[in-house]
């Protein structure tokens, strides 16, 4: 009994690998680009890109296939002369700002960038008028 | 007022708790939309992905409205939406495919297997062309107009209530 569970639980863990493919990976999916301040620009990129197939990791963390083809896109458009802004920007062109894991002002995202201001504002204008009053506190009580 | 104030904190716990129990409850949307939608199709040309039929290039997209289906022969999906791509063809829909990371073999043995609807196959061997249209999966279907301009993006298999709803972007397309 103990061993049909075994081999079921074993069949489950096969399931994934029938949906993979078994080409080889892209030509810079797994290598380095030759030049360490290229490679360095390309892997910094590759941190703040998102894997579309497996979403809350980074091409750059990621064993997906689909990873691997954005890892080789984008060391090849850096090797081209693309900086990494215009490769993001490629990107976000074909799928939004979900592909990118540092955002950008945008119709959406501004208040993101809004309410830190507005918190801090908020928070100096507080503090200014308390602490104010209590100066005059202090100037009445020395008075009296 | 001041009693008022004292409980707005807990209010506000109160509602974001909610909030967070009832997206628990939703479903979780994981596709990724194309941004592609209104835009020309890149330029691209592909070779064949087997003996059997031509590659294909967006030279291709002429004439009247396409479809573009993404797949691969090591896609299970793929295999399930077989027989709607088959009656789209059969209604006269031409469908030109694009074998993702694929082998010649394997996409010869995928369509004696289960039905060729194309006509033509190019192979996209490291997810170029479908990087360029926005495409974060397999399978997908693109429904191309007469100028080359993506009009219809369907994600995930297409099943046979799906088929109706892209006979009539096709006819919309025109």
């Amino acid at each position: 009994m103990m061993r049909w569970v075994f081999a079921a639980l074993l069949a489950l863990l096969a399931l994934p690998l029938a949906a993979q493919d078994s080409m080889p990976p892209a030509p810079y999916a797994y290598n380095q680009l030759d030049d360490p301040r290229l490679e360095a620009e390309a892997s910094a990129l590759m941190h703040t890109l998102r894997c579309l197939k497996c979403q809350s990791q980074s091409i750059a963390d990621s064993d997906a296939p689909m990873a691997g083809d954005m890892r080789h896109q984008v060391r090849s458009r850096i090797l081209a002369g693309e900086s990494p802004d215009q490769i993001r920007g490629w990107l976000i062109a074909r799928y939004g700002d979900y592909v990118s894991y540092e955002p950008e002002v945008s119709r959406t995202t501004w208040p993101l960038f809004a309410v830190p201001v507005l918190v801090i504002l908020l928070v100096a204008g507080v503090l200014l008028r308390r602490l104010g009053k209590r100066r005059s506190d202090d100037d009445a009580g020395a008075k009296a | 007022m001041r009693k008022l104030t004292l409980w707005l904190p807990l209010a506000l716990f109160a509602f974001f708790a909610g909030l967070a129990a009832y997206m628990l409850t939703q479903p979780k949307d994981q596709f990724v939309e194309s941004t592609m939608i209104g835009q020309p199709l890149p330029a691209f040309a592909l070779d064949p992905a087997f003996d059997g039929l031509p590659g294909a290039s967006k030279a291709d997209f002429t004439g009247k409205p396409k479809l573009l289906n993404i797949w691969a022969s090591w896609c299970l999906p793929c295999i399930a939406e077989a027989p709607q791509l088959e009656a789209l063809q059969k209604q006269g829909v031409e469908i030109i495919g694009i074998a993702i990371r694929d082998k010649p073999a394997d996409v010869a043995s995928f369509l004696a297997k289960h039905g060729n609807p194309y006509l033509r196959i190019g192979s996209d061997r490291i997810s170029d062309l479908q990087l360029a249209i926005g495409s974060s999966g397999v399978p997908e279907t693109f429904v191309i107009d007469s100028k080359g301009v993506i009009r219809h993006q369907h994600i995930g298999d297409i099943r046979p209530e799906d088929v109706p709803v892209l006979l009539r972007e096709l006819e919309e397309a025109r």
